[in-house]
């Protein structure tokens, strides 16, 4: 993964809430099982209306998003964030991310920014007055910038600390590898075995 | 151990903790049960062949096929390429990771949700995790069972454990007694549109109060199931002598001296008097109607006996416009009594609504009557055991003599990723979780309801609840 901490891209105000990741990826593309590609997934049924802002020319190269509030409810799956991603977007803002999206984002290098609606609504009124306007997302100073408004956003610090240092998941636990053995030594009989099968 | 009172949640947290996570790093869980299926899986196992990591547990994981599976002729190949590929690719890394897999025509295929307390896997007091959002429905038994992302699923499969961020507890105490009609489903409709498909998020559920200890333990599925529907991170209840009769002499159910330790440490498991939730949420059994919803979003809910919203009757101007979307979206005028929304398809099934006792409620309804004209009604079993279980009792003669569809298990139209989809412009009454534009089928529309209101409207094509049959055919 690689390290996040100031990127500049065209804004894209994107006036909608309650963006559930159905709308961010309709379930007809989890078949690939690619890790990969997914950009022309992204907001895929959106996409055929000539008036959708990603097929409107300022923003066709937009890769910082703002959003109404409520931004990735529903499934879980997290091809939601590799559209985004394979699209070429860096951050999005919201005033509220679903927990599940939030987390899967973290991972994958897109940063989720909270601000406050009333900051998202000033953000799309400058990008709408100026389309294809640039974006600065400053994740060490933890703010968003389009032309003179400049706000903090919320992050949490850990998913922040990676961020920064594009850390891989796993390695990270693997670190721990030692606690979970122990855990493991002192694990109840009666918990839940699926080896050997039983059923039928 | 401080004697600090504690919700059922932050007990099964607690005795999870291999690393207490330090300076705002989260928290390092151990997972007792791994759940996999062919869609959110593919990309995680190749993480680990990329990184050359082995599975950790097999013994703590399952995979079953659902999401992609046809629900007609599973004895031939997959006509979606896709589909196909998914599903081999799952078999493939099953047999190359060593982990037990339930194919399609496999008795113990079926719904992962439904599969796992199906096999008795699924117990109290455990961490169960699984590539799909209703994951939630686990927690039914006392479980903190959780959705996960992709990189999640390789993480838990290279480790058999999750960093996890803290979460804070909301009690939604339902007091009060069901009126005949109204089930588990109404419940958990009416508290997300009391919420909003927001309002859990940072919370884990805990459903508490007479009416939800006088559940069933398939209708505390049902409610647990939806929880993501509200936002939450997980949904609970606590496990009670119900939960316990449900689990003893399933095929992985502890045994002997095992079931003894097991449910006395089960009984320690509910909420301490006087722990403190977070948050609080109160709602009335007695007064509960039949609940559908009339948009777009699981939150879009109202009483079967009321009338379509208008956006003006929202003051929040966001609830407004998500509102003026959905019923152009859905085709609906307000005012409209929801009970004269007039239905083309009937699905009955998904991880919601598909277990023997969903068949059961609607095979009562529709039994000697006669199902609408031009109303297509699908019947899709939760599992495999679901099915043969219905068959067993007559249930699929009662469907197939209404004219319902009767067919094999998997998810299905809940999300349409096999060929059971609805046209555009079609509307259905579903008994599935999500009711999002083009959830089930490009341009479809979908009211979220209970078995018996699904079976209802199946007999008078318009939304209904069984006490609208009274005289009728």
């Amino acid at each position: 993964m690689e390290k996040f901490e100031t990127y500049t891209g065209v804004g894209v105000p994107l006036r909608r809430s309650n963006v559930d990741t159905d709308q961010i990826i309709p379930a007809v593309y989890l078949k690939r099982i690619t890790k990969t590609g997914f950009e022309d997934a992204l907001f895929a049924a959106w996409r055929n209306d000539p008036e959708f802002i990603l097929n409107q020319d300022a923003y066709r190269n937009g890769s910082v998003l703002f959003a109404g509030p409520d931004f990735g409810t529903g499934s879980s799956r997290e091809h939601a964030v590799w559209a985004l991603r394979d699209y070429g977007f860096k951050a999005v803002f919201s005033s509220k991310f679903a927990d599940i999206f939030r987390g899967n984002s973290g991972k994958q290098g897109l940063v989720t920014g909270i601000i406050s609606d009333a900051d998202i609504e000033k953000i799309w009124q400058a990008l709408e007055a100026n389309p294809g306007l640039e974006a600065t997302v400053d994740l060490v100073a933890k703010t968003v910038a389009v032309a003179d408004i400049r706000v903090e956003f919320e992050i949490d610090e850990y998913t922040r600390w990676r961020l920064l240092e594009g850390l891989d998941d796993i390695g990270l636990t693997l670190r721990d590898e030692q606690s979970i053995t122990d855990f493991e030594a002192k694990r109840e009989a009666w918990r839940p075995k699926t080896l050997p099968a039983k059923g039928a | 151990m401080s004697s600090a009172p504690l919700t059922l949640a932050e007990k099964v947290w607690n005795d999870h903790l291999v690393v207490k996570g330090e300076n705002g790093s989260p928290d390092l869980l151990y997972i007792d049960l791994h759940l996999v299926h062919e869609v959110t899986s593919p990309q995680a196992f190749d993480g680990l062949r990329l990184a050359g990591r082995p599975v950790r547990r097999p013994d703590l994981t399952i995979a079953t096929e659902d999401h992609n599976t046809p629900t007609w002729d599973i004895d031939k190949p997959i006509a979606d390429i896709t589909s196909r590929t998914q599903i081999e690719a799952l078999r493939k890394n099953a047999a190359e990771f060593g982990i037990r897999i339930h194919s399609l025509g496999d008795v113990d295929q079926g719904i992962v949700h439904v599969v796992g307390p199906q096999l008795g896997l699924t117990m109290p007091g455990i961490t169960v995790v699984c590539g799909d959002s209703h994951t939630s429905t686990h927690g039914a038994f006392g479980a903190l069972a959780m959705g996960i992302g992709t990189s999640e699923v390789e993480h838990v499969l290279a480790t058999q454990t999750l960093p996890l961020k803290a979460f804070k507890t909301m009690a939604i105490n339902v007091e009060g007694t069901l009126r005949p009609g109204v089930t588990a489903k109404d419940i958990i409709l009416a508290v997300i549109a009391k919420i909003g498909t927001g309002g859990g998020q940072g919370y884990v559920l805990e459903y508490r109060g007479s009416a939800i200890r006088a559940l069933s333990m398939e209708a505390r599925m049902t409610i647990c199931n939806m929880s993501i529907e509200a936002g939450a991170r997980a949904g609970m209840v606590a496990p009670d002598q119900i939960t316990f009769d449900y689990l003893k002499g399933r095929p992985h159910a502890p045994e002997g001296a095992d079931w003894d330790a097991a449910v006395e440490y089960w009984k320690t498991l509910p909420t301490d008097a006087g722990a403190k939730f977070d948050a609080e949420v109160f709602l009335d059994a007695n007064t509960l109607d039949p609940f559908v919803t009339w948009g777009t979003n699981p939150g879009q809910g109202v009483s079967l006996l009321d009338v379509v919203p208008s956006p003006d009757d929202f003051s929040d101007p966001n609830d407004k416009a998500a509102a003026e979307r959905a019923l152009e979206y859905m085709d609906l005028t307000p005012g409209t009594k929801m009970k004269d929304i007039r239905v083309d398809t009937v699905f009955l099934g998904s991880c919601t609504n598909s277990r023997i006792e969903d068949l059961r409620a609607a095979a009562s309804i529709i039994k000697g009557k006669t199902k609408a004209d031009g109303v297509r009604m699908m019947v899709v079993p939760g599992s495999a055991k679901v099915r043969l279980q219905a068959e067993s009792e007559g249930l699929d003669q009662v469907f197939k003599d209404f004219g319902a569809e009767w067919r094999f298990a998997g998810c299905s139209m809940c999300l349409g990723m096999n060929p059971d989809q609805l046209a555009p412009g079609e509307r259905a009454a579903s008994t599935s979780n999500r009711n999002f534009e083009g959830r089930q089928g490009k341009g479809s529309r979908t009211h979220l309801v209970s078995p018996l209101v699904a079976a209802a409207t199946a007999i008078r094509g318009t939304l209904s609840s069984p006490a609208d049959l009274e005289g009728a055919n």
